[in-house]
Order: C-alpha cells, then structure tokens, then sequence
C-alpha cells in the first residue's frame, strides 16, 4: 500500500448526504495523499459530483467524518475550503467566459496596490503573472486579455488547474475535467493534472472513463448509486479490473455467463 | 493557446509568428472589443441626423440643453448598467427618484427647519430601499424582475398616499424658503458656465459618475467582482467572490444614482408631483442596453450608458429642434433600442470572430 505513516490532507470516512429524502451518497470513504491523485469513478448519478460538492464546502455531508490534515471539520462555505487549500474546477463551472483570461485567473484574490480610495487591481502583475504561470505550465497564450470563452474546453480547465497551483492550493479538485474532451484535449489536460501532483498537490480526480483514471490514478473509488463498491491502491488492481468493475463488475461475468453458449 | 508537449508544438519559426499576429490584430482587436462601439457609432450617425434636418440642433445652447436632457437620464443608467453586467435589473429604480425626492422635501417640511437633514434622511431612506431589494434577491433567490416590480408597484403607492396622507394634495409643500435651500439648490440644480456654454450641474454629476464607475469596473477589485457575478454566478462563487454582497452594493450604486437624481428635481422645481417617474426605469435599461450592456449580464461598460443616454438626449431634443411632433420621440427611441442591439450582437461576434 502506498504511504500510510503521513496523515491525508483529505480524509472521508463513511460519509453520507442526501437531498431532502434521496439518498446520494451512503458510507463513501475516501483519502488524498500529498503527491498523489486519487480517482473517483462512477457513472452518471452515482454521486461523484455530490462528494466533491461536500471536499470543496458547496454541501455539507450529513452522516460519517471529514478531516483536513487530521482535524475534523466541516467546511461553511467555498471561501472556507480555498482558505483552507482546497481548491476546486467544476466541469462547466470553472470560469467566467465573456472575462480576460487574466481577470479570470485572478478572480476572487485580485492583488492591489495603492490604499485607501486609490486602492486598485494591480493590473499589469496580474496580466504578467496569468501569462508566465500559464507558460510554466507549459501553456503559451497568444493574448491574455481575449475573453476566457474563446479558448478551447481543455484550454479552459488547463488555465483554472493552473490558477489553482499558482494560489498554492494544496488539494487540487476536479470534476469530470476530461469528459467534454476529445482524445488529444483530454491528454493535455491531464498531463496538467500530473504536473499539479508533481508540484507536490493532493489531486481528486473524478471520472467515468477508467483509462483515464488508470493513466494517472494512484488510487481509486468506485461509486454506484451513492455506495461504494470498491476501493483501491494502485498496486492491487489492474487497468482491466478497473474498467470490468467500472463496467458492472460480478454483474457483466453473470451476464456473460448467462450469455454463453 | 499552444502547448509545448511536442503533440503541440507550435508551427515552424517558434513563437515568433504568433505575436506578429498580434500586433497586427491588436488595435483593431481592441477598439472592436469594446462594449460602447457600437453605441458611439449610433450616436455619431443621430448627431449627424440632426444636425442635417435641425437648424438649431448646432447652436452652443442647443448643446446645452442637449447634455442636460442627457445627463438626468444619464445619471441613473450608470449604476443601471452597473446592475445590469452584475446581470440583474431594477424596475423600481424610477419611482425610486421620485420617492427620494419626497423623502427629502416632506421630511424637511414636517420635522425639522433645515433642508439637509432632510436631503441626508432621504439618503438613508433611499439606500435603505437598495438593500431591500438586494437581500430580497439574495435571500429569496426569485429573479430581480419578480422582486424590483414589487418594490416599484409599493413604492409608487407609497409615493401617492404618503403624500395625499401628508400634504392633502398630490404634490409638496414648497420648501424654498427654508434654511439650506439655496446651498442644497447650488448642490444640485444650479447652472455653471463652461467654456461660454451653460451646464446644469447634473452634467458634472453625470460624467462624475462615469468616471467614478468607470474606475471601479476596470480598476478594482468590486469591479472583478460584478462582471463575474453577471458572466458566471457559481464559477464567481466557487473562487470566493462575494456575490452577495456584490449584488446588494450594486442595488445601493442604484440608490445612490436615485438620490442625487432625486435632490435635483426637488430643487430645480422646490415641489414634487409624487406620480412622477413612473417609466422611467425603462429609458434607464434602455440607455444600458444601447451603451452595449448585455442584457443577460457579465458585459458592458459605464462609458456605453453615457452614450446611451446622450443618443437620448440628442434625440428627445433634436426632434424638438426639428420642430416634429413629439410624440415620435418614442418611436425614434424603439428603432434605436433595436438598431443598437443588433449593432452591439454583430460587433462582439466580430470581435471574437478575428481572436
Ligand atoms: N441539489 C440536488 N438536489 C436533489 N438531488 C440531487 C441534487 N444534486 C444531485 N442530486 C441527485 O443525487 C444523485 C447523485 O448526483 P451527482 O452527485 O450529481 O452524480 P454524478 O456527478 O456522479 O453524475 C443523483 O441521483 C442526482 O439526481
Ligand atoms: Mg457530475
């Protein structure tokens, strides 16, 4: 198993949530090491978006335990989770489109300069600053200053795991980065996400797509209908364990039984 | 966006090619970029227009009169736009003048001998309506047209009963006998000479306002704040923008624009009609939306409404000096409203279009 000695930056343990009566989620347990990326999979409705709803302070888990480098806690609001160096990119959510890159890269912990009424954004560090993080991230941008909405959709998630490295976050959230994608956009975006878990961040990455998740993944949760079904370190399972549990698991080997002829 | 994985690599020659491009592009880029362009083309093609078909239109007092009409429109369509890149609207932002100036004129009247402590508990009063309307919106989550047509419909009963209730009559009392008039007159209704034309003193209101919005748009952090707001209310949230408070501050910008309007029609006339302005919150959003402001929130500028507001002036008195019927006004303005948002919806599609 990898590193258990060093407390998770983030750890669940049998969290539950639900919405009024539903139920989304039920017992999940999850850890983020420093340096690692731990995968999410599930398919559509299985409550990975309500899991990182509850990490990034949108939601607040109603049964089980959450814990931030060892301490329990329970976050108020998103403030709260970035204050604490949680950081989160939703899939559509992530910027605002009709902004400047620069502005969007910014937006929430704009630096000043100046005081009192003359207090303003310091502008020219802010552009300076989008492009040469941006360029150590190995993206290179023509124009910072063109609406963020004109850039691609890996482009986009690209700038905002970016901007989430460059605020030091220390747990990197993402929700379905690579689901809009197509097969040489998803690779881009995730040899960012490997490039933030080098800079030393504790990476959630949530998927339906196993190859992805195994491409980067160093462990991984499978969640169905709110449960999880299966939890494990990279060491144990294979890519095709990964995708036949993904897929149904014991259900698709009772399928193909019955199938047989 | 090129990445430098070599799948990415950028075409022969490096980067050079690439800020080749941009610097050719850039300025063109840039002035089409804008969200006012629009609106100053439309305003340089009715100045022409009138000044072709209205012989006065030229004279330096027609100019005049032109930025006052301009400028008591203008006022309230800064922080209208303001709200409207926060991507909400205001519909009682009219009667809100209106009722600011009763504040200040029936306070005066019944409580006290000094016109100022009137003006500032009209302040009070009117700023105490924006934060109404923005924790409403904030707290109920119902859409802004929902909750402002409420307070517009309440506010102008109010207007109307407080003051039969109070006065007897549907106006004030006059108030120009009483200490403080005249300074609080010279505040907000006087006239000052520039450069030989005569300016009512709400034109430097006006582009006081202007500039002032104009900082906080593009140089500060609210500003940030507002466009994100407007363009993009989780992703706003999810990085820790206060949207709340940004939407309260901005119903407060409008209370702020309501009051100074409101002190200048007390005191350019010293009595109120308490049925007054009514529609107007309409010539306000109109004004924006000319001035490029989208009506979905998340673009425009301060600058656009002022412009807006001058297309307006220019026309409300060009078709004056024309000597047509009046009544025209409203359907020059319609044509306008449409011409101009079409305008706005080709040239930002042009604009991203050469990105
Ligand atoms: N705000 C909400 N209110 C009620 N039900 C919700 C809400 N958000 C999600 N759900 C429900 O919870 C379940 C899990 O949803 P979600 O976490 O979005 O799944 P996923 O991201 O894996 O597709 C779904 O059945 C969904 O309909
Ligand atoms: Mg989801």
């Amino acid at each position: 198993m990898t590193d258990q000695s060093t407390t998770p930056l983030v750890e669940l343990r049998d969290v539950s949530k639900f919405y009024g009566n539903i139920k989304a989620l039920e017992g999940v347990s999850l850890e983020v090491h420093a340096g690692e990326i731990s995968c999410v999979l599930g398919d559509n409705g299985a409550g990975k978006s309500t899991l990182i709803k509850i990490i990034a302070g949108l939601h607040q888990h109603d049964a089980g335990t959450f814990s931030i480098e060892g301490e329990e806690t329970r976050l108020a609001n998103p403030r709260d989770a970035l204050d604490r160096g949680i950081a989160t990119v939703y899939q559509d959510l992530a910027v605002v489109p009709l902004m400047p890159v620069w502005r969007n890269f910014f937006l929430g912990s704009e630096p000043t300069k100046g005081a009192g009424p003359f207090k303003r954004l310091d502008v020219d560090l802010m552009r300076r600053t989008t492009r040469s993080e941006l360029l150590r991230m190995g993206i290179d941008l023509r124009d910072v200053d063109q609406p963020i909405g004109t850039l691609s959709g890996g482009e986009r998630q690209c700038v905002a795991i970016a901007r989430a490295v460059h605020f030091g976050a220390k747990v990197l959230v993402l929700d379905e980065p690579t689901a809009a994608l197509g097969v040489k956009q998803s690779g881009v975006v995730l040899k960012y996400v490997a490039a933030a878990r080098d800079a030393g961040l504790g990476v959630v990455l949530i998927t339906h797509n196993p190859h992805h998740a195994y491409l980067v993944g160093d462990r991984f949760v499978l969640l169905k209908r709110g449960a999880m079904s299966g939890s494990h370190v990279r060491d144990e399972i294979t890519l095709d364990d990964l995708t036949r549990e993904m897929a149904g698991g014991s259900e698709l080997d009772q399928l193909s039984h019955e199938l047989e002829r | 966006m090129t990445a430098t994985a070599p799948a990415e690599a950028p075409a022969p020659g490096g980067r050079a090619p690439a800020d080749e491009r941009l610097l050719k592009t850039s300025l063109l880029r840039k002035l089409l970029g804008r969200p006012e362009l629009g609106s100053v083309v439309g305003a340089a093609a009715v100045f022409l227009f009138f000044a072709i078909v209205a012989d006065s239109f030229l004279r330096a007092s027609s100019f005049g009169t032109v930025l006052y009409a301009a400028s008591v429109i203008g006022i309230m369509a800064v922080p209208v736009a303001l709200l409207m890149i926060g991507g909400e609207f205001d519909l009682s932002a009219g009667v809100l003048v209106t009722s600011s100036a009763l504040v200040s004129s029936m306070f005066s009247y019944q409580m006290t001998a000094n016109i100022w402590v009137g003006v500032l508990v009209s302040l009070l009063v009117t700023l105490a309506v924006g934060v109404f309307n923005g924790v409403m919106l904030t707290r109920t989550k119902l859409p802004s047209f929902i909750i402002t047509l409420g307070t517009f419909l309440m506010l102008t009963g109010l207007n109307l009963g407080l003051t039969k209730m109070i006065s007897g009559t549907v106006s004030t009392k006059t108030i120009a006998d009483m200490e403080g008039f005249s300074s609080a007159k010279a505040l907000f209704a006087s006239q000052v000479t520039l450069g030989g034309v005569n300016l009512k003193v709400t034109v430097l209101w006006w582009l006081g306002l202007v500039a002032l919005a104009t900082w906080i748009l593009l140089r500060t952090r609210a500003g940030n704040w507002i466009f994100a707001v407007g363009g993009g209310t989780e992703a706003a949230r999810a990085v820790g923008v206060p949207v709340n408070k940004t939407r309260v501050g901005l119903y407060m910008g409008v209370s702020l624009g309501a009051w100074i309007s409101g002190q200048h029609l007390l005191f350019s006339f010293d009595v109120v009609q308490s049925g007054e302005g009514v529609g107007n919150e309409l010539i306000y959003i109109i004004a924006a939306v000319i001035g490029g402001c989208l009506i979905t929130g998340g673009y425009g500028s301060a600058i656009g409404s002022a412009v807006g507001a001058f297309i307006f002036g220019m026309t409300s008195k060009g078709i004056v000096y024309a000597e047509w019927d009046p009544d025209w006004f409203k359907f020059f303005l319609g044509a306008m409203l449409l011409l101009a948002t079409l305008l706005n919806a080709w040239v930002r599609k042009r604009a991203e279009a050469t990105r």
